[in-house]
């Protein structure tokens, strides 16, 4: 079973360094340090993907958080800040009850999910899922995928509304 | 062994470390990193779930359609945060109280 214990390994690895690199985005007083921070947890989050199995789900992370929607932050860090300012500080206001109340969520949550004897069906082995995936998005949720196309639609006209200079 | 509770309670800190942010920060970039903190946790709540129900795909797909939508808050919320900087010349959320009374 040594295949098993490799498993592990990788397992607590990616584990580590999505919650890890997690924290450093909500503790870190510097903003580009957490805008750096969000590009290992979000490639922590493809690699437990891969672990489960979601193939196609762990390149689409990729592609999605990390070319697109990590970039886009870090133009909003840019674009909001002067740029000669090199200490992006960002603030804090009540850490002290905000972490109190999210210790109690996550114990709270925590012992329930490990408690809870869930109903699973088993796990199966792990096979591509592309073409399922594709098979399912026009068959079964053909109508939530085109309402999907429609909002990324209107959110891209809204965005380009919103930012747009007032000529008038 | 590696089972669903194990995926279950990374899901569970990555949600509170993004609420965490959500609450704590007064930068409105970085609040919207915690929400996708947050989204990303259900997502691997999602996926899941999908793993350890006989290999179920609703929950992938369910978790591409929360990708998308991340992906339009992402940039409807930026364009907001930018207004705004334009307006108030901060992203400090704590000075955007224009509408208090």
């Amino acid at each position: 079973m040594e295949n098993n214990l490799l498993t592990q390994i990788v397992f607590y690895f990616f584990a580590a360094l999505t919650v890890g690199s997690a924290a450093v985005v909500v503790f870190a007083r510097s903003l580009i340090r957490s805008a750096f921070a969000l590009l290992f947890t979000f490639f922590g989050v493809a690699a437990l993907y891969a672990l489960l199995g979601a193939d196609f789900l762990a390149a689409t992370q990729m592609v999605i958080y990390v070319g697109g929607i990590l970039v886009l932050l870090l133009f909003g860090v840019m674009l909001t800040h002067k740029l000669y300012d090199l200490n992006l500080k960002s603030e804090t206001f009540q850490v002290w009850p905000a972490l109190v109340v999210v210790l109690g969520v996550f114990g709270v949550l925590a012992t329930f999910m490990m408690r809870t004897h869930w109903h699973a069906g088993g796990e199966v082995p792990a096979s591509p899922t592309t073409a399922a995936i594709g098979e399912l998005l026009m068959k079964d949720y053909i109508l939530p995928f085109e309402a999907a196309s429609v909002l990324l639609l209107i959110a891209l006209i809204g965005a380009a509304m919103i930012v747009r200079r007032r000529s008038e | 062994m590696i089972g669903l509770g194990h995926y279950l309670v990374i899901s569970a800190a990555l949600f509170s470390l993004g609420i965490m942010g959500v609450l704590t920060r007064k930068n409105a970039v970085n609040v919207l990193m915690g929400v996708e903190l947050i989204l990303n946790s259900a997502n691997i709540n999602l996926v899941a779930f999908s793993k350890y129900s006989a290999g179920n795909l609703s929950g992938q797909i369910f978790a591409i359609f929360i990708i998308v939508v991340a992906a339009a808050e992402a940039a409807v919320a930026l364009a907001i945060v930018l207004s705004m900087y334009r307006i108030i010349k901060t992203v400090n959320l704590d000075k955007a109280d224009t509408l208090k009374g």
